[in-house]
């Protein structure tokens, strides 16, 4: 059992053919797991990759190096596009998490409750992976695979979540239902990316997480949200069961299922209308 | 692979100074800063990010220094509140508000807290409190309420206090250490390299096992000194606080009862324990069918936890009076309903933790606890030997609430120290904390309260089955106490009340702050308002009303004839609730899912033992050279024993209080002054205290002839009164050193309950009401509390700052019972599905201090601790309903109960 710091990509790589290791960025995952244990592992830590760390805009791609934290992409400057992912950073555990968690581990680690993927899945985001057969990009949506489960094969690293560049006149917005105030797994919340124009929605994305083994876009409603107009939003009966078809939520310790599905319409509802009028619901 | 990449040392600069350090692979950044760099003002609260116990600043940010790994730190800059607070101004001006506010209590939590405000002062001089609930968001408290830590971190004026005597709301005396990272706690006393201790625990709530070669696999384990199981116990392997009862093995024999119970202990070099696993122990699991609920355990053919105990019932509680059927058959109204309610874990921040050493055939315990000398009763008993072989020395508590009563790593630091000859430690991990300690009852209540035209309550039926798990532990006091309470502070005069513990499969229900009234003022609570409704009449008039008064009996057919202070609560309470109501009606007014709702309810308990003598003894003495030496051995788990003893003993002796040196609780130097427990410290401690300070001022004053009033000063070597002087030089120093001295004992006069339940099980009550105001979000059912109102007749306010840190702090324990916490064995037993209170939860509290003075009180003193969080839970469900007009019967409301809630009523 060994503790790794590769200085590059390359370095890493090499490290992560051999057997028994696993990657450690932020840590706020990993400790957890382990459960008070010693590692039986080699950890790789990336965090001393300096290129990894880096926030950067490429063409029209707003590049997350993997090892780039929640703290270090709420202070970088984005457009109100980015409002929901910003949103969802200050929600993902308490400052401390936020300071050392990256987003990157927050797909890796593919938990149906993790913030960071509802945001992404609005954003149309893309996640770079480096391996021994070089390099590809995938969807978000079909990086992760289930809970804990990913596309990553052994061997492989992520290396960046990618953004395109979001549509003109983009908001979005971030709503997350707990039993508390701070440090809690998300009951379900919702992740909405909006165009509007003279009152009417032209587009909308909708993102629901922890109400399913991994987070979804609702399709369907998206499709009946575009043209509507914005007051709308203000209807109860707006989000139908039909519209929440692709949700499975299991019942649990945090909320019921029927509770999941229930509180979803109306988190979709104040999300869009946080993001379209400024306003909660 | 290239070796250069491994990362053997790491060097970065601690507080300032460059440091190096050879960790293990992967060992995080908190061990190091504790186990090899000394650092042990990082306190370890879960290990998992989940209570922010441990936050240090790497390079300015605050970071969870148990999910670091520590090569990561590498030319980085750490710092941490004993750091801080020694050359940072802004720590420093910090830790002062910190210390005026009380803002830490027990303090376990408080290096996390303040690490983190240090963070944000930096950059915000001045933050508004949205501002420093988002900074310290990530840090639990279990103790305060957050309120004194939102009022320190803004820098809030704090409470003046004229004087230092009796009350005077000052500072704690302890508060020093506390708020610089100081205060050591069980697991910070060990020295670096002692043996440890890991507890091998059983994965099923009901097993039979059998060990493999425990001696081979010794031998053959590198660094594994010694395996301890029930054969290494020398004495009775027994124990439990009520020695009737006491059926609880430190190690279980042939058969598990819980999950987490203790099988077996192993006890190695840090190096081996590190990583030693549970799986590589040699002990093979038949797991058995377990009965987890009292339904199941009571069931015909359900198996039976303990012979003698047929049924699973461990023992009923019973207190009647009048003829409650009869009057219920003729009563104008009758509200009825069951209540269920699930365990609750005290979750204190500090995980049960300390060490055991040898001191030549003694063996010497230094743990956190709340018991010094009941831990050395059972240690007596398990260990077959004489209290003169045992010694108990408390280390600091970073928070009990009655959990740490009951023995948990006691035993097996002693065997491991007399079986090795060597020192060991032990720290729980938080998930064997929450797996194997105490926990608050579940209960299942039926109750039916009638009201007769007039308002007066008119019969009052009551039955509670507690779930009390599988062994007794504090069970029989809860059967105990809920009959005797269940009917409030209020005058009923047909009652029947009965309880009943139940065993089961789950880990034992013991003492939790209020032994089971706050559950059984949740049922007793609502139905009043429902009464109320129904006759037309206001809540808090209706309660008023009702109220007990001096001279009535009690459902015991005890009369005080003095001191019954809920009358007083309630009136103090009637603008708060006008407004209040007004409020929240011109709000609800607007149509919205935001529904605004009041609610009052109120509580009482009695102080000290139900029915049975709890002597406290306090001893002082002065020595030579004029010190005056107070042995303070009333535990002081945050709640501020240390600080309200003193006072009272420095007002009864007549020194200003902070020129009384303290020692603390230790079974060979102080006296017993009982446990910390049933709101005892204050009203019996206390007046142990007073009677000490008035021996030794009796004895002072008649060697200098001086007249009772006479003032006294303390100069080097001397005292000195009405022109007298007293040279202590002169006078012959006993063993300890004292030339003068005085012990004094106060046990509460009760009398017996018959089987009626009828007696004076206390010598005294304390009263408390609360209104709480909450905002219910109705389309996702969560409740958001606003504020609270919150009376307590506290008798006489001994020190009126550390009375509001206790109501606040019983507050957020109530709120978090009443809105979010359940243990489920094998589901909740960590800090992330078990969720408490954080401090954006937790909402302004404004404390009216009553003083009804009690005639056993110590300057009219009543007990606090508990009443702070009985009203609390039935306060913001009545509220709840005024908002939404739905019951709640079922705790937590969590989100999904209140929206069912709102849907069904809706159908």
């Amino acid at each position: 059992m060994r503790y790794l710091r590769p200085a590059s990509c390359d370095e890493a790589l090499g490290m992560l053919s051999a057997p028994d290791t696993r990657i450690v960025a932020g840590g706020t995952d990993v400790y957890p797991a382990l459960r008070d244990r010693a590692p039986r592992f080699d950890m790789v830590d990336v965090t001393g990759i300096a290129d990894l760390r880096k926030i950067t805009q490429e063409d029209d791609w707003l590049r997350i190096g993997a090892a780039a934290t929640w703290s270090e992409l709420i202070r970088h400057p984005l457009p109100p596009a980015f409002d929901g992912l910003k949103a969802a950073a200050r929600e993902v555990g308490s400052v401390q998490i936020q300071n050392a968690g990256t987003v990157a581990g927050n797909l890796c680690n593919a938990s149906p409750a993790a913030d960071g993927v509802p945001p992404l899945l609005t954003l149309d985001a893309e996640v770079e992976v480096a391996g021994p057969e070089g390099a590809r990009r995938l969807p978000l949506g079909d990086f992760i695979l289930g809970p804990r489960r990913t596309a990553l094969a052994p061997g492989e690293m992520v290396t960046a979540v990618l953004v395109p560049e979001p549509p003109a006149g983009a908001v979005s917005a971030f709503a997350k239902l707990g039993s508390r105030t701070y440090l809690v797994i998300s009951i379900a919340m919702v992740s909405v990316l909006a165009t509007a124009a003279e009152g009417r929605i032209a587009e909308a994305r909708v993102a629901v997480g922890a109400c399913s083994p991994v987070a979804v876009r609702l399709s369907a409603l998206e499709a009946d949200l575009a043209g509507r107009p914005v007051a709308d939003l203000n209807d109860l009966g707006l989000v139908t069961s039909a519209h929440l078809a692709p949700l499975s939520p299991l019942s649990d310790v945090r909320g019921s299922a029927a509770y999941r599905v229930d509180a979803v319409g109306t988190l979709v509802r104040r999300a869009l209308l946080a993001a379209l009028e400024g306003r909660n619901g | 692979m290239d070796k250069a990449l491994t990362v053997g040392r790491v060097a970065f600069r601690l507080n300032g100074a460059p440091v190096e350090a050879a960790p293990h692979p992967g060992e995080r950044l908190s061990e190091v800063l504790r186990e090899r760099l000394g650092q042990r003002d990082v306190k370890i609260g879960c290990n998992a990010g989940d209570c922010g116990a441990c936050t240090v600043l790497v390079d300015g940010a605050p970071v969870c220094a148990c999910l670091m790994a520590a090569p990561q730190a590498e030319g980085r800059s750490v710092e941490t509140l004993g750091g801080l607070t020694s050359f940072d101004p802004v720590a420093q001006d910090l830790a002062a508000r910190f210390e005026a506010h009380g803002a830490a209590q027990c303090g376990i939590c408080t290096p996390g807290i303040m690490v983190s405000a240090v963070a944000l002062l930096r950059d915000t001089p001045a933050p508004d409190e949205a501002q420093v609930r988002d900074a310290l968001g990530g840090v639990l408290c279990r103790c305060t309420g957050y309120r004194k830590i939102i009022d320190a971190v803004m820098g809030t004026p704090a409470l003046p206090a004229a004087g230092d005597g009796v009350g005077a709301a000052i500072a704690r005396l302890d508060g020093h250490d506390k708020v610089t990272g100081r205060e050591a706690f069980g697991d910070d006393v060990a020295p670096p390299g002692t043996l440890e201790l890991r507890v091998v625990r059983s994965p099923y709530p009901h097993a039979a096992f059998r060990f493999g070669d425990l001696d081979a696999w010794a031998g053959a384990t590198p660094g594994v000194e010694a395996v301890l199981t029930a054969a290494d116990i020398p004495g009775e392997n027994r124990f439990g606080v009520i020695p009737p009862f006491a059926d609880q093995p430190a190690f279980a024999e042939e058969v598990a009862r819980f999950r987490g119970e203790a099988v077996a202990a192993v006890v190695g070099t840090p190096e081996a324990m590190r990583a030693f696993r549970d799986e590589d122990f040699p002990v093979e699991w038949e797991e058995r069918a377990p009965v987890m609920t009292p339904e199941a355990a009571l069931a015909e053919g359900a198996p039976c936890l303990h012979a003698g105990r047929p049924g699973n019932e461990m023992c009923k509680g019973r207190v009647a009076c009048g003829d409650a059927d009869a009057a219920l058959a003729g009563a104008e109204v009758v509200a009825e309903g069951s209540f269920t309610t699930g365990f609750v874990e005290h979750a204190y921040i500090e995980p049960e933790a300390g060490f055991a050493e040898m001191d030549g055939d003694k063996v010497v315990v230094h743990a956190c606890t709340q018991a010094p000398v009941m831990d050395r009763e059972a240690l007596e008993i398990l260990l077959g030997m004489g209290p003169e072989r045992i010694r108990i020395v408390p280390t600091g508590v970073g928070g009990g609430f009655g959990s740490k009563l009951d023995i948990s790593l006691q035993p097996y630091l002693a065997l491991g120290a007399m079986k090795t000859g060597r020192p060991v430690r032990l720290c729980y991990t938080r998930i064997e904390s929450m797996q194997s300690t105490t926990k608050r009852h579940p209960a299942e209540m039926r109750v039916r309260i009638g009201a007769g035209k007039d308002g007066r309550i008119q019969g009052f039926d009551f039955f509670g089955r507690f779930n009390t798990g599988a062994y007794a532990s504090w069970g029989p006091t809860v059967a105990n106490r809920v009959p005797v309470h269940a009917s409030g502070p209020y005058r009923v005069t047909d009652y029947r009340a009965v309880s009943q513990a139940v065993h089961t499969h789950c880990p034992p229900s013991g003492a939790f702050r209020g032994f089971g009234v706050p559950q059984a003022a949740i049922a007793q609570e609502q139905l009043f308002d429902e009464l109320a409704e129904r006759l037309g009449m206001d809540a808090l008039e209706f309660r008023i009303l009702n109220a007990l008064r001096d001279g009535e009996p009690t459902v015991c057919g005890q009369v005080f004839e003095q001191g019954v202070g809920i009358t007083a609560c309630f009136e103090a309470l009637r603008a708060a609730w006008a407004e209040e109501r007004e409020e929240a009606a011109a709000f609800n007014a607007a149509a919205g899912a935001m529904r605004r709702g009041v609610g009052v309810a109120a509580g009482w308990y009695g102080c000290g033992n139900t029915s049975l003598p709890n002597p406290s003894t306090i001893k002082a003495g002065i020595r030579a050279d004029g010190t005056v030496v107070l042995h303070q051995g009333a535990m002081d788990i945050g709640q501020g024993a240390n600080t309200v003893i003193t006072q009272i003993f420095a007002s009864a002796f007549g020194v200003p209080a902070g020129s009384v040196a303290r020692i603390g609780a230790d079974t060979d130097v102080t006296p017993d002054a009982g446990k910390t427990s049933a709101s005892r410290q204050t009203f019996v401690s206390g007046n142990a205290a007073r009677l000490a300070g008035e021996a030794l001022r009796a004895e002072v004053l008649r060697r200098l002839n001086a007249s009772p009033e006479a003032r006294l000063e303390f100069a080097p070597g001397r005292v000195r009164a009405e022109g007298a002087e007293l040279d202590l030089a002169r006078l012959e120093p006993d063993t300890e050193g004292y030339v003068l001295r005085a012990e004094e004992s106060y046990d509460p006069p009760t009398k017996p309950l018959d089987a009626d339940g009828q007696g004076h099980p206390y010598a005294q009550f304390g009263y408390a009401a609360h209104v709480a105001v909450v905002e219910v979000d109705t389309e996702l059912g969560r409740v958001h509390p606003l504020r609270f109102h919150a009376a307590h007749d506290v008798g006489r306010a001994i020190n009126p700052l550390l009375i509001e840190g206790q109501v606040q702090g019983g507050i957020a324990q109530g709120l978090g019972m009443a809105l979010m916490e359940e243990f489920i064995p094998g589901r909740t037993e960590n800090l992330h599905d078990y969720l408490i209170p954080t401090i954006g939860d937790m909402p302004p509290v404004t404390t009216h201090i009553v003083e009804v003075p009690d005639a056993h009180g110590p300057y009219g003193a009543k007990g606090l601790g508990e009443h702070a969080l009985i009203p609390t839970a039935p306060a913001l469900l009545n509220a709840v309903a005024h908002a939404t007009g739905v019951r709640i019967r079922r705790l937590p409301a969590t989100p999904d109960v209140v929206r069912a809630a709102i849907l069904e009523a809706r159908r």
